[in-house]
């Protein structure tokens, strides 16, 4: 087995990195650069049932090492992403994880019931945590008992192992991943964006047309970490983490930190070719440390393994 | 195909106020072949600023590997932009997006381009090829003020040029469409880009010409993955069609998309 391999409700990745949902589309625009099937896999774009348009532009903001985004989960709808999108992805030796986002528990439910079939979605990772609509999304991602509720519901519908995408817009991300496990959750996926705004200086007016934004990009990564740290000694559900990862040693960190995977968003903006090159790269530091695989330094923030770390039985 | 470069800063120069000159040179180049396409800067490495600017191709040399952009300082990206020096590097993904058509137009024929402030520099290739081509060319461009204007003499070199200022105090005093009112020509096409409401007032008067419009939207990946920079299209009444002006743009077609 390659040191960074990684087995995982309902997926067998070549390794732990790869691009989060929104920020890669459904994949196409980035095969003009490279192999999808280089990634571990692919979390592609929200999916509801009906298309939507999303919010009007502008839509999107820069800050301090990061990003507002407020795209308002603009998707082609179920029908055409099962037809056309995740069709178009089944040439790439690649799993996909699909997003899944509604406004009732119904929507939920038969999304995920639909798209949990198709032959390459492998995963789903449910977005109750998209702060960026006015109604669901987030509505379920902040009381425990609406997030356990629809995890239950989605995990009878659907085929293949769920992940809840967790919001870092609560008091106690604990409460909530407790909440989604009781659910029947396979795993987890954090954090969303932070909601936040950027106001123009001069005329005093919020930038982004929605008023306010989702967070993301390297300003996030503190928060992302902590949480990463904090959730993950409290349950033995995997999660595949994110927020600002831009290089090996950020994967590295998330991992130390108790991620089991890794997934990279705004900084496939930056530059296109980032997915591969933090593959690559980190294959190349495991290898320079000397660590048999990667899963070695999970949880090393807090686990007290001392050498262990470095010799696996 | 679009590509990634890191390319060398050979000269930028400040040539109006707060509107720099920049010319790189490298390999990526020979990749832009169309006028009105743009590139998505780096302006400096590491996270602040973090995301890509985009900036219209202004010329390309492709006997000398270089092309060069115009740009005016407006916020944090584009100072540290404008303080880079000559020999660094920057780094360029692109060519992105689809340019104005240079081939629209025959021999003999008019062409009308119609410029506002920064609008402007993705004129010049495209007001170069047509020349090239035989097609007769008019320039109208539109400035805030006379210290604000840049490449009067490079349009003037190559077709009659119209100045408007918002102030008067070089050219027409007022709008590009006052200048537009004061033509006697009859373009068989017009290209244009530049702000919003110049676009859609230079639309509106030319509705019954063909047009090319160059949309200018907030971006994020600039290759249409992230959705950012979407516009609706013109006619959809379920208002749920979308062009990304990334890359189904910048240019569209007179009344594909609403400005
Ligand atoms: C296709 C296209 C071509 C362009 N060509 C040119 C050009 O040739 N010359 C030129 O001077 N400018 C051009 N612009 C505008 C240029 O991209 C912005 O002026 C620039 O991004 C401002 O960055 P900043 O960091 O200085 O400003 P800030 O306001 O600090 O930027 C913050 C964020 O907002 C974005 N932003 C701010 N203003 C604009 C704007 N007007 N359009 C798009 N994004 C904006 C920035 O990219 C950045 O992400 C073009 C824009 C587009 C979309
Ligand atoms: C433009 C944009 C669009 C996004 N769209 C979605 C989405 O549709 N569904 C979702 O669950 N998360 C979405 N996200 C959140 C990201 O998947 C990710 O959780 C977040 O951006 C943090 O990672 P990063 O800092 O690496 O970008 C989006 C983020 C951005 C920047
Ligand atoms: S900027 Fe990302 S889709 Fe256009």
């Amino acid at each position: 087995m390659s040191r960074l391999q990684v087995e995982l409700p309902g997926l067998t990745l070549k390794n732990p990195v790869m691009p989060a949902s929104g920020c890669f589309g459904f994949g196409k625009e980035y095969s003009q650069f490279y192999d999808l099937s280089l990634l571990g896999a692919i979390m592609v774009k929200a999916t509801t049932r009906e298309v939507r348009f999303g919010n009007p532009t502008p839509r999107v903001a820069e800050t301090s090492s990061g990003m507002l985004n407020a795209i308002g989960l603009q998707n082609p709808g179920l029908d055409h992403v099962l037809q056309h999108e995740l069709k178009w992805l089944e040439q790439y030796d690649v799993p996909v994880i699909a997003n899944v986002a509604g406004s009732t528990i119904e929507d939920y439910e038969q999304v995920a019931e639909a798209i949990s079939k198709a032959p390459n979605v492998h995963a789903l990772e449910i977005n109750i945590s998209c702060p960026n609509v006015k109604e669901g999304g987030i509505a379920f991602g902040t009381h425990p008992d609406t997030a356990r509720e629809l995890t239950e519901k989605v995990k009878r519908v659907s085929s293949v192992p769920v992940y809840i995408k967790l919001s870092p817009n609560v008091s106690s991300i604990t409460e909530m991943a407790y909440a989604v496990e009781e659910g029947g959750a396979d795993g987890l996926s954090m954090i969303n964006t932070l909601l936040g705004m950027r106001l123009d200086s001069r005329t005093g007016k919020p930038v982004i047309a929605n008023k306010t934004g989702g967070l993301s990009g390297p300003a996030i990564k503190p928060v992302a970490l902590r949480m990463v740290y904090e959730v993950s000694q409290k349950t033995t559900l995997p999660i595949i983490a994110m927020g600002g990862v831009s290089d090996e040693m950020d994967v590295i960190d998330f991992i130390s930190a108790g991620a089991s995977a890794v997934a990279v968003g705004t900084a496939n903006f930056v530059d296109p070719l980032v997915c591969p090159e933090i593959i690559k790269n980190l294959n190349n530091i495991l290898e320079e440390w000397e660590i048999e695989h990667i899963h070695d330094l999970r949880g090393r923030s807090w686990k007290d393994i001392g050498e262990a770390a470095y010799h696996r039985s | 195909m679009i590509g990634q470069e890191n390319m060398k800063i050979v000269s930028h120069q400040e040539i109006a106020a707060n509107i720099f000159e920049l010319v790189l040179e490298g390999e990526l180049t020979k990749k832009m072949t169309s006028p009105g396409q743009f590139v998505h800067l780096k302006v400096t490495s590491g996270n602040d600023p973090l995301l890509r600017r985009p900036i219209s191709i202004c010329s390309i040399n492709q006997e000398m590997n270089q092309f060069t952009m115009l740009y005016r300082v407006s916020g944090n990206g584009t100072k540290v932009l404008s303080e880079r020096a000559p020999g660094a590097v920057v780094h360029v993904l692109g060519p992105l997006g689809n340019g104005f058509p240079d081939d629209y137009l025959k021999e003999g024929e008019q062409a009308l381009l119609i410029g506002g402030g920064i609008g402007v520099p993705p004129l010049y290739e495209l007001s170069k090829r047509l020349v090239h081509k035989g097609v007769h060319v008019t320039h109208i461009l539109g400035f805030q003020t006379e210290s604000d204007m840049f490449y009067k003499n490079e349009f003037e070199k190559l077709g009659e040029t119209h100045i408007a200022t918002a102030d008067g105090t070089h050219g027409v005093k007022g709008f590009v469409t006052d200048v537009a009112e004061q033509l006697s020509i009859q373009p068989d096409a017009y290209f244009t880009c530049g702000p919003s409401p110049m676009l859609k007032a230079v639309e509106s008067k030319y509705e019954t010409i063909n047009g090319f419009i160059s949309m200018e939207q907030r971006m994020g990946c600039g290759i249409g993955a992230c959705l950012a920079c979407v516009c609706h299209v013109a006619g959809d009444e379920s208002g749920l069609k979308y062009k990304k002006v990334c890359s189904d743009g910048p240019v569209f077609k007179s009344g594909e998309v609403v400005i």
